[in-house]
């Protein structure tokens, strides 16, 4: 797959990121390398081997249907860059 | 030309767990705002969601009760996307491998019965409540709901009318009601259903360019909805025009659609396996028990109902398609001779308050023996239908407390089925009435009525009002 300044600005855009025109070619070049390091998985032979939907052979990893005390909200959201005493602040998301 | 119009469905349903479906928040409706969170439903960076194992049992059951067949090894996918309703910049949801798929809901409509076939259901997160500010450039997100497990339900594109839209949608609604997986209620959220609209000329084998509609909220706004965008579409068509393939959002108090512009560059979703959960393996063993514990549902209820009861198959569909009402039903019959006026005062009087005054069929105050001792008195002709309303009302306020029989005897209920009394109450009426009983011989044989109603009026309403009406026409007619 080839990293293009296009794809670059696609995926940016998906993300909501913005970039400089020096930072999309930084980012152009570094995911470029990225993906050219995963070719190296296409030299593998799998023929005759399963797709594998999940790294470990494990399933039904799951737990009861328990409520537990929910987090302090005032420690939750002092993650955020801004918030309120009740919610995280975003900028306003309809027109 | 003549348009058909064309509409596949996804609905959302929140199954009822205690807790979410990756953490142990819990998934009370309301809150306040971010109080039932925790780093998990937060999207916090480092978090280990784990999956609740009740809801793979609830969606199963599901799955099952919509005639499926059941994806033994399933597995959750990832969604990409970044709005802020969901933290995670990402929605765990079943994309390769959703959990049930092939199904076929049978619903009944005026014209008769058709089959909704389901083209697959799967298992995701709720996303969280966004509140935009009125004035700045703000929107507070509260994440209480985010991480509430939904089971989606995609059709193929069967429907052809509202009717259809709105008969599948109760029969979703029964069925998860029956199976006790969800609350079901529309106006809470916990039902939504989004629209896939198309039309094209009657006899048409394509598919016209669909739009589909988000954020519907009851069964009259979803009838609304369709109504308005099919003929927004039919418009287009007919000016010349195109239907541009968007989403649009319905306004219940505008009474339209609108297209939702922010999100409409957003759909690449960019999937991938998810993982953070590991698959799910279905047992035989688990998929037998699921099959197992399907409770016997609204159709074949109404059948039981005209079979044993000899009810008429409407009134049965009625009482059967609540799970609640079925069970006063079915409670009551079990200790009570009497179905046919259990039939009566369930589908007048209950129905009557659910529908006018706001009574919610999972909260009737009275219980079946209660119910059962007044149908007898009803049935042993011990008061007048008029008066058995007013008792019936009483015992809805009151609920198991009330007390029939002294309600009965301290007002003086007891109907009146004294022949000499009502003869003697009829003649007082005519002849301070002669000017009606003029009318009457006049050929105004409607007055007949006036004459019945004053002597009810006279008898304080307790008159068997069969008695009083042989004895007006008995006696007017010998005059």
């Amino acid at each position: 797959m080839e990293i293009t300044k296009e794809l670059v600005t696609y995926v940016a855009g998906l993300s909501r990121i913005k970039l400089t025109a020096e930072e999309e070619q930084k980012m152009e070049k570094e995911l470029g390398a990225v993906i050219a390091y995963m070719d190296v998985l296409g030299e593998l032979d799998t023929t005759g081997k399963e797709p594998l939907s999940h790294v470990f052979d494990i399933d039904n990893v799951m737990r009861a249907d328990e409520v537990k005390p929910s987090y302090d909200r005032a420690a939750l959201l002092s993650n955020a860059p801004e918030h309120t005493d009740e919610t995280v602040v975003v900028p306003k998301t309809v027109d | 030309m003549n348009w058909e119009i064309v509409m596949g469905l996804e609905v959302h349903v929140e199954l009822a767990t205690k807790s979410k479906i990756f953490c142990s928040c819990t998934t009370a409706f309301g809150g306040a705002p971010n109080t039932h969170c925790c780093p998990v439903c937060m999207g916090m960076p480092g978090t280990l969601p784990v999956f609740n194992e009740q809801v793979l049992d609830y969606a199963l059951k599901a799955g099952v009760a919509l005639n499926c067949e059941i994806t033994r090894y399933n597995k959750f996918d990832r969604k990409n996307y970044f709005y802020p309703d969901l933290p995670k910049a990402y929605q765990i949801s079943q994309l390769y491998l959703p959990f049930a798929r092939n199904g076929a809901v049978e619903i009944e409509t005026k014209a008769g019965s058709k089959t909704i076939r389901i083209h697959e259901i799967h298992m995701e997160e709720d996303a969280g409540k966004l509140i935009h500010s009125p004035f700045g450039d703000a929107t507070y997100p509260d994440y209480n709901r985010c991480g509430v497990p939904l089971i989606e339900i995609v059709s193929e594109p069967d429907f052809r009318s509202a009717e259809e839209v709105l008969a599948y949608l109760a029969k979703l609604k029964s069925t998860f009601e029956y199976l006790g997986i969800s609350d079901v209620k529309m106006e809470e959220g916990s039902m939504r259903a989004d629209v896939n609209l198309s039309v094209r000329p009657v006899g048409s084998e394509t598919f016209g360019t669909r739009t589909e509609m988000k954020n519907i909220n009851s069964f009259k706004s979803i009838e609304r909805a369709i109504a308005f965008e099919s003929k927004r579409q039919i418009e287009l068509l007919e000016a010349g025009e195109k239907v541009v393939q968007q989403t649009r959002r319905w306004d219940e108090n505008k009474g339209k659609t609108f297209s939702m512009r922010s999100k409409e560059d957003a759909q690449d979703y960019r999937y991938f396996p998810e993982p953070d959960i590991p698959p799910l393996r279905v047992s035989e063993e688990t998929l037998t028990k699921i099959k197992n514990e399907q409770p016997e549902f609204a159709g074949e209820k109404a059948e039981r109902y005209v079979r044993d009861y000899g009810l008429a198959k409407e009134d049965a569909q009625i009482i059967a398609a609540s799970k609640h009402l079925a069970k006063l039903f079915d409670d009551t019959v079990a200790i009570s001779p009497y179905p046919k006026e259990i039939r009566y005062w369930m589908l007048s009087e209950i129905l009557y308050f659910i529908n006018e005054k706001g009574l919610k069929a999972d909260n009737i105050g009275f219980s079946a023996e209660k119910f059962a001792a007044f149908i007898e008195i009803m049935a042993a002709d011990r008061v007048n239908k008029p008066t058995g309303k007013i008792i019936f009302e009483e015992m809805l306020k009151t609920g198991d407390a009330f007390d029939i029989e002294g309600y009965i005897k301290a007002n003086q209920l007891e109907q009146v089925d004294d022949g000499d009394l009502i003869q003697k109450t009829v003649r007082e009426v005519i002849a301070a009435n002669p000017k009606t009983v003029e009318q009457y011989k006049n050929g105004q044989t409607k007055v007949l009525g006036f004459f019945v109603g004053q002597t009810m009026k006279a008898l304080g309403g307790k008159a068997k009002p069969e008695s009083v009406n042989r004895y007006v026409k008995e006696e007017l007619d010998t005059l």
